[in-house]
């Protein structure tokens, strides 16, 4: 049984992102930037527009792809060059805007590009509708409307749909780009008990957002970029709003937090490490 | 009302076109004494539309995944000249004139042209990335001058004797009897259909529609079926003809042999067969549903790993079939190719599409609503030319109904239709 020794994943992040460097026409968006995401563990990205947050994200997505740097998941180096890569690496990105098919029911939605076909190639509808009522029943309980298109559905219903999308590719780690922006206080709140549901489910979340409010309570962790670099990560527990606040703005840790200071951080007097973080 | 046609799952814009198809005929029968809801006129209709209807299958695709094809009536023209070239020119080198192969052969090779026209376009729509309105605006410069050059303009004519009864005429219909076999044939398959798919719901405890329900909705279907082939069958032949047919079989004229029914054309033929298949195709294959998720968002469908250049080809070069179809139907109906055939048929077919409440905005849009859109605009083009109205009015008056059902569709879309339902 020689894997006995790895299966203890919780001290083990699920993806790590070491030394990204990425620059546009001489423009670094990116600069020597590292993050890591644990399993069960809900990790916000915050940062101005600008501060290379979506950069990094999209390098993990397979969206961009990093001049230089690592990108390791469970412990083994890949090479994530396209969405397909990153998906094979079960990472599934939520874009915004960009996730659903309008003038697609939910259940076509939820299976587009990996349909259930019959032994003669033709659609089964039934069964990815019996398969879509399952999953989604376990997301969202009052979620009834698989048949009529996404369009007629509230913000909150269509991000159910889009996650429970990302979970039927089998994703153990989830990216969503402002997840709860232009969703309701209820709809928020929703959204928000999702995530909470798919982190004690074991999954790595990272939430990228400009606006603080909408993570910091949903967060384990907070990874906080300027300009391209990482101005420090921290547990959210050990920060109030006004502390983040001032990393956003200001892009240097705090002074009573410098001990806390994270991998990657710009302040270098920290000597800890991400071990004795966690 | 609109409770309980919800309840039956019926399409309400659907209804409003019958509806709209309804008062069409009936106006114009009631202005014309009589003349215009009669077998005659009905199984003419039947033959005038089937061109465009053909295109108009085809042409949804083509505006659901969010582009147009201006071109459809140039490459009408150009395949027309080209299958008429082949079959009258070319294949008698090998074959004896109206040898039982020409037709097919001809219609093959207009078929392979059609599709490589359409595919190049495709390319370069989809890799190219130059907008479809151009490229097609182009297309339709270009096929319709190559179509000049396939003869230097030059009437191809008379045409195959098999080949022309694919556009209808005296003898292109199947007369009663086999007209009252596809009746059964398609009565049976509704009926197939509704119960499998009712059986298919209750297996996995759907919910399923109301047993009424189910049963107006295949009454409804099947005695629509009825009431077409009956029609159909009710339009005789002219007593010439089916004297000079009864003599060629060498049966003696009666009076009661003398009523040979025309039936089923065999345009119309092709055209349900055109319009089943691709509804199988966009209700049940992963390429009909990748159309509708492109249209529905274009990068949503690249990220579900859907190749939407490749799907972009394959639609272009789908229309480029049908109006292989098409052209095949309409040289065979003149009995001729000329340079100048399908002339202005892309705004007839677009016009279809559009009545046929497909969105130009992409995503929307079905098969059966094209088809009852191409007959709104036979209907009232035929029905104008009955009452002996000029040519200018009749443009106008289409004109101006394309514009009033594309307005009266989002009005009513907008007001009754119910975002929560």
């Amino acid at each position: 049984m020689p894997d006995m020794n790895n299966t203890n994943t919780d001290k083990n992040p699920l993806v790590e992102m070491r030394d990204i460097h990425v620059s546009f026409g001489g423009v670094k968006a990116v600069d020597g930037v590292s993050i890591d995401l644990y399993p069960g563990e809900v990790v916000g990205v915050l940062g101005h527009n600008g501060a290379g947050k979506s950069t990094l994200i999209k390098i993990l997505s397979g969206a961009y792809q990093a001049d230089t740097g690592q990108i390791v998941v469970d412990g083994k180096e890949a090479k994530i060059e396209n969405a397909r890569d990153a998906r094979d690496n079960n990472i599934e990105t939520i874009y915004q805007n960009l996730a659903l098919a309008d003038n697609l029911d939910a259940t076509q939605n939820l299976f587009l590009g990996r349909e259930f076909v019959d032994k003669f190639g033709f659609l089964d509808d039934a069964a990815m509708e019996h398969k879509a009522r399952e999953v989604l029943h376990r997301l969202n309980p009052n979620f009834k409307k698989f048949t009529s298109p996404v369009s007629a559905l509230s913000g909150g219903q269509r991000q159910s749909v889009a996650i429970a999308r990302a979970l039927l590719f089998e994703a153990r780690v989830l990216i969503m780009d402002e997840p709860c922006a232009a969703l309701g206080v209820h709809e928020t709140k929703m959204v928000c008990e999702l995530i909470n549901k798919l982190k004690h489910d074991g999954l790595g979340i990272l939430l990228i957002s400009h606006d603080l409010h909408d993570v910091f309570d949903l967060s384990d962790r907070l990874h906080v970029m300027k300009n391209g670099k990482l101005v420090g990560s921290v547990r959210t527990e050990d920060v109030t709003h006004d502390d983040v606040l001032g990393m956003i703005i200001l892009g240097k840790m705090p002074e009573h937090l410098l001990h806390l200071a994270g991998p990657g951080a710009t302040n270098a007097t920290n000597t800890q490490t991400s071990e004795t973080l966690l | 009302m609109s409770r309980l046609l919800s309840k039956m799952e019926v399409d309400r814009r659907l209804i409003g076109l019958a509806f709209v198809l309804l008062i069409i005929w009936v106006g114009f029968d009631i202005a014309s004494g009589g003349r215009f809801i009669t077998p005659r006129n009905i199984f003419n209709l039947s033959v005038q539309t089937a061109s465009v209807a053909v295109m108009a299958c085809g042409m949804v695709l083509i505006i659901v995944t969010r582009h147009i094809d201006l071109s459809v009536g140039a490459i009408l023209g150009v395949l027309a000249m080209i299958m008429g070239v082949v079959q009258t020119d070319f294949l008698p080198q090998f074959l004896d004139y109206n040898h039982p192969m020409t037709w097919a052969l001809t219609l093959l090779i207009g078929i392979a042209v059609g599709a490589a026209i359409g595919g190049i376009q495709g390319l370069a729509v989809g890799y190219l990335g130059v907008p479809a309105f151009i490229v097609t605006l182009g297309g339709l410069l270009v096929w319709r001058g190559s179509a000049w050059w396939v003869t230097q303009g030059r009437t191809v004519a008379p045409l195959d004797q098999n080949f022309i009864l694919l556009g209808g005429g005296i003898e292109g219909t199947i007369g009663a009897t086999w007209s009252w076999i596809v009746a059964a044939v398609a009565i049976a398959a509704i009926i197939y259909v509704a119960i499998m798919d009712r059986r298919r719901r209750l297996a996995f405890d759907f919910p399923v529609k109301p047993i009424w329900a189910e049963y107006t909705n295949t009454i409804v279907k099947a005695g629509l079926v009825l009431a077409v082939i009956t029609t159909l069958n009710a339009y005789h032949l002219p007593t010439r003809a089916a004297e000079r047919i009864l003599e060629n079989k060498g049966i003696p004229v009666t009076p009661e042999n003398i009523e040979i029914s025309h039936g089923i054309a065999i345009p119309l033929l092709i055209v349900a067969l055109v319009a089943i298949v691709l509804t199988v195709v966009v209700k049940r294959t992963r390429f009909g549903r990748y159309i509708f998720a492109i249209g529905g968002n274009p990068q949503a469908a690249e990220l579900a790993g859907i190749n939407v250049k490749r799907m972009t080809v394959a639609v272009f070069a789908l229309m480029g079939v049908l109006c292989a179809i098409s052209a095949a139907i309409s040289s065979a109906r003149l009995q001729s190719a000329g340079n100048d055939l399908g002339t202005l048929d892309e705004l007839r077919v677009i016009a279809a599409v559009v009545i046929g409440g497909t969105s130009l905005a992409g995503g929307v849009g079905t098969i059966y609503g094209a088809l009852i859109g191409a007959l709104v605009m036979q209907s009232l083009q035929s029905g104008m030319a009955l009452l002996g109205v000029d040519t200018s009015l009749q443009s106008i008056v289409i004109g101006l109904v394309l514009v009033l059902a594309v307005f009266s569709d989002k009005y009513f879309h907008r007001r009754y239709s119910d975002p929560t339902a």
